[in-house]
């Protein structure tokens, strides 16, 4: 019995040797288990971009026949200001989001590892993060109305002047980015916090042996640990970021003029509203290419697949 | 061992396919074990859904072999919803229509010619308000028949106008201009208060410190200004397009409708009209029901959503007389359908007076037919409403002009109000912004 125990795991791993892993039953239980994953990536994401390729490639208004068009819609698509500046918008939205979010999210995390352990202000946190998002930009929307909103009343009392939020073209996207700062923080503090119980608690008894203060302990400990997940909450909140939609397409509807006109919205609507799918499809390859180089430098410079303690 | 991994795999197959079949679903027409077709008609105005089932069960009644299904969802989740729904080949078979997006529709093929039924029933299209009914007729064919339309008139706070001291029954004959906005902009001044208690006209008033302003502002309305600025820039004598229904060329350029809209934002420079960006996406009435806007120019689609304290008047009369946008809604039957004369049946009677005198009676819209309108318009007066403004206008012959049917009209709207924003912001002048986006706008017929 005993033998039969050691024995195994021993064959197995010779196995593993002999040859591609397909032929032997791991590979063929695993691919079981893949299964429902792999047939959802392909039914939902692997066949529609492909189609979405080829649509970029066609003149297609969705209810009759695409006409391959060749290059035209890149074409269009270099030439048009409107989505040089949805480019331009959607960085601003992203760097003001990413940075807001990711400094106070690591402010948060902090002070939940070195002050408190508490579940129910770890939970608190996460509230925003559990409303629908669409519920959270009609709540500030009436929250920060000029005419019957509480924030602009509250500014009013204390004596500052009526603002137009998200309505004011100088604003307007930085409110849409805080708004969504709000709601993520809580949720990005939790990764950061989840992190940083890798570190282990010995490297901060003797940073306070040595008589370091929490600054620097924070600066040369917290940190330089840290660094791979926060890379990995860079990436991830870098890429979930640039995929604004609903907060604008709930709100300002990309007003006003073109102030917070994000590239999701301005695909989603050139594709739904004006019937322009292949021109859609066309901005919409742009994009994945675009987050494709944009993460993979961001990965580079982060390193983000080593880490200090090893 | 291995028989029971292969099943495995193969119910894991089964599941994950039925999953996928499930979100794809949904797309066939199951008719019902009894024989009976089910008609789905959709609509996008909550208040009228009530109306339309009292029309729908009285249609029932008559047609036992036909139920209806009515669907209802917000003006702007409806079109994409129909939108989605006509590319899976799974829209209603009925469903509310619009002058500025049938075209596009019709264009792609997805809405009936019903031009074929109306001849082979004779039906008397005379019955509809004056120019309702050609409206939805391209190239011989048609595409809807008229359930309703609407104009364009003032609702004012009761209380803030006698405290203004104005008399009301001015606003039967009041002026209108580009210039100096005549009497309607002195109502507009006398009826904005600043913090002091000091209103519009006074020399000392605190434009920095509104508390009333005269007149709301809705956001939107870039290319068509429907209820904000069409009525005066067509009383000053501007015409949207070459010819309509169906025009190929906008005059956005026309220096009349500039001066109209410098008019129009310079009341926000006075202090009259909130600003732009404070204006917010929450419409009008949550303003003026707070009292922090005694009037606003508006359609007479929201009639029911004014309280008592609101009353309605007559448009000012412009330099070209008062002129109001008229627009109307109609059923269309879409194309796909597989039940084309039972919805012929359904349009037909949503088009017929016994339908649209029962719409009258709850007093929501106005409907298309003459005499169901002047039932409405009865309804409206039983509920303590005096709303003959609206139609008063409609009855003018002279005072009408239909809403602005052409191709590319999202595009249009996109490219327009981006520049009508950008003068209601202060940020361009309107002499300037509205001859540019008149070019591209142009563009987009070559």
């Amino acid at each position: 019995m005993a033998a039969t125990i050691l024995e195994r795991p021993l064959r197995r791993r010779t196995a593993r040797r002999a040859g591609p892993s397909w032929q032997r039953g791991h590979g063929r239980i695993a691919l079981v288990f893949l299964a429902p994953a792999l047939l959802g990536f392909a039914a939902f994401y692997l066949v529609p971009t492909v189609r979405g390729l080829w649509f970029s490639f066609t003149d297609y208004n969705l209810l009759s026949d695409p006409d391959v068009v060749g290059l035209d819609n890149y074409g269009e698509m270099l030439g048009d200001r409107v989505f040089w500046n949805a480019l331009k918008v959607t960085g601003v939205y992203v760097v003001f989001n990413v940075a807001t979010q990711t400094v106070l999210a690591l402010g948060l995390a902090v002070l939940m590892e070195r002050l408190t352990r508490s579940v129910m202000i770890r939970a608190m946190v996460l509230l925003p993060w559990l409303v629908p998002n669409v519920t959270i930009a009609l709540l500030w929307m009436w929250l920060l109305d000029a005419n019957v909103g509480f924030v602009n009343h509250v500014m009013e009392q204390i004596g500052l002047a009526k603002q137009g939020f998200l309505f004011s073209p100088d604003q307007s996207i930085l409110t849409v980015a805080s708004i969504n700062t709000w709601r993520h923080v809580g949720y990005t503090a939790l990764l950061l916090f989840a992190g940083m119980q890798l570190i282990p608690r010995h490297l901060y008894e003797a940073g306070r042996i040595d008589g370091a203060g929490e600054w620097r302990m924070f600066r040369q400990i917290t940190l330089p640990l840290l660094r791979p997940v926060l890379a990995l909450v860079l990436v991830v909140s870098l890429i979930g970021s640039f995929q604004i939609f609903d907060t604008v397409a709930v709100t300002t509807e990309g007003g006003p003029v073109n102030a917070s006109r994000v590239i999701y919205y301005y695909i989603y609507e050139k594709a739904f509203t004006q019937f322009e799918f292949g021109y859609a499809s066309a901005m919409s390859v742009f994009l994945i290419l675009f987050l494709v180089a944009l993460t993979l430098l961001q990965m580079r410079l982060l390193r983000a697949s080593t880490s200090d303690l090893a | 061992m291995k028989t029971s991994r292969r099943t495995l795999f193969a119910t894991m197959l089964t599941l994950s396919t039925l999953t996928v079949a499930a979100c794809g679903g949904g797309g066939s027409e199951t008719p019902a074990a009894d024989g009976k077709v089910t008609l789905t008609y959709a609509l996008w105005d909550d208040r009228q859904q009530p109306a339309y089932q009292q029309c729908a069960d009285a249609f029932q009644a008559k047609n036992p072999g036909i139920s209806i299904k009515i669907t209802q969802s917000g003006w702007d989740q409806y079109w994409t919803d129909l939108t989605a729904k006509l590319v899976a080949g799974d829209a209603p078979d009925v469903f509310t229509d619009h002058l500025s997006r049938y075209p596009e529709l019709a264009a792609n093929n997805q809405v009936m010619d019903i031009q074929p039924f109306v001849d082979k029933d004779k039906l008397d299209l005379s019955v509809y308000q004056k120019g309702l009914a050609d409206l939805w007729v391209r190239d011989g064919k048609r595409y809807g028949l008229p359930k309703d339309w609407d104009t364009i008139a003032v609702v004012y706070n009761t209380e803030q106008v006698a405290k203004a001291r104005i008399d009301p029954k001015e606003f039967a004959t009041w002026t209108w201009n580009p210039t100096d906005g005549g009497d309607f902009e002195k109502a507009v001044a006398k009826l904005t208060v600043d913090g002091k208690g000091r209103n519009g006209l006074d020399p000392d008033f605190d434009k920095n410190d509104v508390k009333t302003y005269g007149l709301a502002l809705e956001t939107g309305g870039g290319a068509y200004g429907q209820g904000q600025w069409s009525h005066f820039a067509a009383s000053d004598g501007f015409v949207f397009t070459d010819k309509n229904p169906f025009g190929s060329h906008y005059n956005y350029d026309d220096p009349k409708l500039a001066e109209t809209i410098n008019w129009y934002a310079g009341l926000i420079k006075k202090g009259y009209m909130p600003p732009y960006d404070q204006a917010g996406k929450l419409g009008v009435t949550p303003m003026m029901e707070a009292g922090k806007a005694a009037m606003v120019t508006t359609g007479s689609w929201t009639i029911s959503s004014w309280g008592k304290d609101f009353a309605f008047a007559p448009l000012p009369v412009g330099p070209q007389g008062r002129k109001t946008m008229i627009n109307g809604l109609a059923d269309s039957i879409y194309a796909g359908t597989p039940h084309k004369d039972e919805a012929w049946k359904w349009v037909r009677f949503l088009g017929s007076a016994e339908c649209q005198d029962l719409i009258a009676q709850n007093a929501v819209v106005f409907p298309a037919i003459t005499t169901s309108a002047d039932k409405a318009l009865a309804a409206h007066k039983a509920a303590g409403r005096d709303v003959s403004a609206f139609v008063d206008e409609a009855n003018d012959p002279q005072g009408t002009f239909l809403y602005p049917i052409t191709d590319n009209a999202a595009k249009v709207e996109q490219l327009v109000l981006a520049a009508y924003e950008s003068v209601m912001l202060g940020k361009a002048d309107a002499s300037t912004a509205l001859p540019a986006v008149n070019t591209e706008v142009n563009n987009l017929f070559q």
